[in-house]
């Protein structure tokens, strides 16, 4: 055990530090310090965008997708459909089958609801019996036009906006709706209304002539 | 001299361990911290260590690719050999580690641990345990299922309650625009790179502070903690009347670091892997997602919080509860250590306890979601329909055909998001029925657009019938004095002791 070469002590230590304090070593030392520090400056932009390429997009993921002909949608129905994700990859498999509900009032006049809650996004299981969309997680409840109906949600359905080309029925969409992309600024659109059921839905509720 | 003994002088001339080794594990420590009480602390560092080989095995086959990931878990399940043995080691050895995490962090802060001056290591221990949270959620993605799926939407979704850069965080998170391959990736290279490496390093400092400052003495109401004096107190308590930690301490250790190894097997060879579930494709509707045990209270806070409460709480309640974490130390650095004389400490610790259990539990059931399938799956009892008319019967039908069921029970089966209705004619007149039904309110949906008039009678009619024997039905006062011209009768006794009511 004695062939170990004893380390220095503190006090030598201190010795040899306080010898070199202004030295050519110890200002070639320094400038080494600050090189290596300008370059891992230099080195963590690089880093940091490649970290936060998903977010420096300028545009949003959005683009207009077809979900096939609107004669196949029957008025009245409230339809799950799905579509590719057009911002994916072959190996994404399934996930980038995204679903949606095709509500159709009339020919010509469709609603497209994201099937995420606009609670915390589960998602939501319609009824037809009913016109009510559930959701599975925490119970949030919306009406068949996507307003909130119960629950926790603070307000209706997230909606995809829509357009009718050559006969399809076009939904502008790519990202996965939450309360602060696109999906959130939607206007509702404005109906007449109960006052007991716009007291406690922010979206207008249903407009049948039932209530009230 | 023998031969191992040459080698081992041999290796010893070239690493120098023995001499820190046996500093680190010979020092002295109190008599009074050789107890069960101190044997969590431990337990987690061999449960991470458990975690960090049955991950290494699990990576020997497991691939974070989305359109792979799902059936390479049904193969560790079904075709490699013991591979759902291993699989199921890791996600029991994940929910032992957060209860064993849990447990010391309450042992510790009970017996004044995190004072001075192990404030740092408390510091420490608090990020401990938001990593080892934090690997617990990383690991339920990897498990790449519908419950991995919704999982993620829900982080997303509070992600983007952040204001202003929500949507960028979102997307941060998710790796694009929605969950998908990037998704997976990114919570690889979290849950097998960057959580298990910052939680090595930091339970390393964490260990290295516990020997360097000394195990926490067994702490005695009125022996006060002073800066002053702490140090040469504590020297003495270990000098004086202490024994060396190992083997005098550490044995216990080693009771329970086996026993633990031995329970985490037992309910894997029992109870076997979690999951996977359904695959993780979102247009698969059909799907009741649920978090891994360790957030199974978060489930329920996020249910019952008011909705205009919700994004104040998610975005302020985390990181305040936190900074407490933090600060305890800071606050509290001195001073009694003894919970006997830490009565605010004690109860704290069992209101959470006990708030912990209570929201776990209901998770477990979740009253507030509506039962999907208890309008077609869970048929009206027989005794609800005897003796009823056409026409009520016809409201029974209604009742389940309109997914009434789905969040009211009646006969005990059915969902609990509103009241069980097995009594509602005590409580409701057929008036108020009627607009309860048409009109909603009290977190209930309206009903009037979807139910034409014959069902909303029928239906009621059904409602109205539904008062137990002996029970009176709710009656409205006033229609029995319209009925009679105004005139208030003599008594109201009569119409309440029978089971009709008048019309």
């Amino acid at each position: 055990m004695d062939e170990k070469l004893p380390p220095p002590s503190p006090q030598e230590q201190q010795q040899l530090l306080e010898r070199d304090r202004i030295s050519r070593r110890s200002f070639l030392m320094n400038v080494g310090l600050a090189i290596n520090g300008m370059v891992g400056v230099l080195l963590a932009v690089p880093v940091v965008a490649y970290i936060l390429g998903p977010v420096m997009r300028r545009r949003e993921y959005l683009t207009w997708i077809d979900l096939g002909d609107a004669a196949k949608f029957n008025p009245g129905e409230t339809k799950l459909v799905s579509f590719r994700n057009p911002f994916t990859n072959e190996w994404d498999g399934e996930t980038a089958n995204i679903p949606a509900y095709v509500r159709t009032e009339a020919h010509g006049r469709y609603t497209v609801f994201a099937v995420n809650c606009a609670h915390l996004g589960c998602p939501v299981r319609w009824f037809s019996e009913s016109q009510l969309f559930m959701c599975p997680c925490h119970g949030g409840v919306y009406y068949a036009d996507g307003s909130r109906a119960s629950g926790p949600p603070e307000r209706g359905l997230f909606e995809y906006p829509t357009k009718i080309e050559n006969g399809h029925l076009f939904i502008e969409a790519g990202q996965m709706p939450t309360l602060s992309n696109s999906a959130a600024l939607r206007p509702c659109s404005e109906k007449s209304q109960p006052t007991l059921v716009k007291r406690i839905a922010p979206c207008p509720g249903t407009d049948e002539p039932t209530i009230g | 001299m023998p031969w191992y003994r040459r080698t081992y002088d041999w290796l010893e001339r070239r690493l120098q361990l023995e001499g820190p080794i046996k500093d680190a594990v010979l020092h002295p420590v109190p008599k009074s911290t050789a107890s069960w009480w101190y044997v969590f602390g431990s337990a987690s560092a061999v449960l991470l260590v458990l975690q960090v080989v049955t991950g290494i095995l699990l990576a020997l086959v497991y691939s974070p690719s989305a359109s792979h990931a799902w059936n390479i878990l049904q193969m560790l399940n079904h075709q490699v050999p013991l591979g759902w043995f291993l699989r199921a080691m890791h996600g029991w050895g994940s929910n032992f580690m957060v209860a064993i995490v849990v447990i010391h962090m309450a042992q510790v802060f009970l017996f004044g641990a995190y004072k001075f001056p192990r404030e740092l290591t408390w510091i420490i221990g608090v990020f401990l345990l938001l990593l080892t949270l934090g690997m617990a959620f990383t690991g339920q993605v990897l498990r790449f299922d519908q419950d991995a799926y919704w999982g993620l939407a829900i982080g997303a979704s509070i992600l983007g309650r952040v204001p202003w850069i929500g949507g960028q965080l979102v997307h941060l998170m998710l790796g694009g625009p929605i969950i998908n391959g990037a998704t997976l990736t990114r919570f690889f290279a979290l849950h097998v790179f960057i959580l298990p490496g910052t939680l090595l390093v930091l339970t390393g400092l964490h260990v290295w502070m516990v020997v360097k400052l000394g195990i926490n003495e067994w702490p005695m109401p009125g022996r006060l903690v002073r800066r002053e004096t702490y140090i040469q107190e504590y020297n003495e308590l270990a000098h004086k009347d202490g024994l060396p930690f190992f083997p005098g301490a550490a044995w216990k250790d080693a009771y329970f670091a086996a026993a633990i190894l031995l329970a985490v097997a037992l309910c894997a060879a029992y109870f076997g892997p979690y999951g996977p579930t359904g695959t993780p494709d979102p247009t698969i509707i059909n799907t009741v997602p649920k978090p891994d045990p360790p957030f199974l209270w978060i489930y329920t806070v996020l249910s019952y919080l008011p909705p205009e409460m919700e994004t104040p709480f998610l975005l302020i309640v985390p990181p305040l509860a936190i900074a407490v974490l933090l600060g305890l130390p800071f606050v509290a650095g001195v001073g009694e250590k003894s919970w006997w004389r830490r009565p605010v400490a004690v109860f704290s610790v069992m209101f959470l306890a006990v708030c912990w259990a209570s929201f776990t539990h209901l998770a477990t059931y979740t009253p507030w979601s509506p039962k999907m399938n208890a309008w077609s799956g869970a048929p009206i009892p027989t005794a609800f329909l005897e003796r009823r008319t056409p026409l009520e019967r016809q409201g029974a039908n209604v009742f389940q055909e309109k997914q009434c069921r789905n969040c009211h029970s009646i006969g005990g089966s059915g969902g609990l998001r509103g009241p069980a209705l097995d009594d509602v004619a005590t409580r409701l007149t057929e008036d108020q029925l009627i607009r309860q039904v048409l009109l909603g309110g009290g977190n209930m949906p309206a009903y009037g657009s979807t139910l034409s008039p014959p069902e909303t009678t029928a239906l009621v009619r059904f409602l109205n019938t539904l008062h137990p024997n002996y029970q009176p039905a709710a009656s409205d006062a006033s229609r029995a004095v319209a009925g009679q011209g105004g005139v208030p009768s003599a008594s109201t006794v009569e119409r309440g002791n029978g089971q009709h009511k008048t019309q």
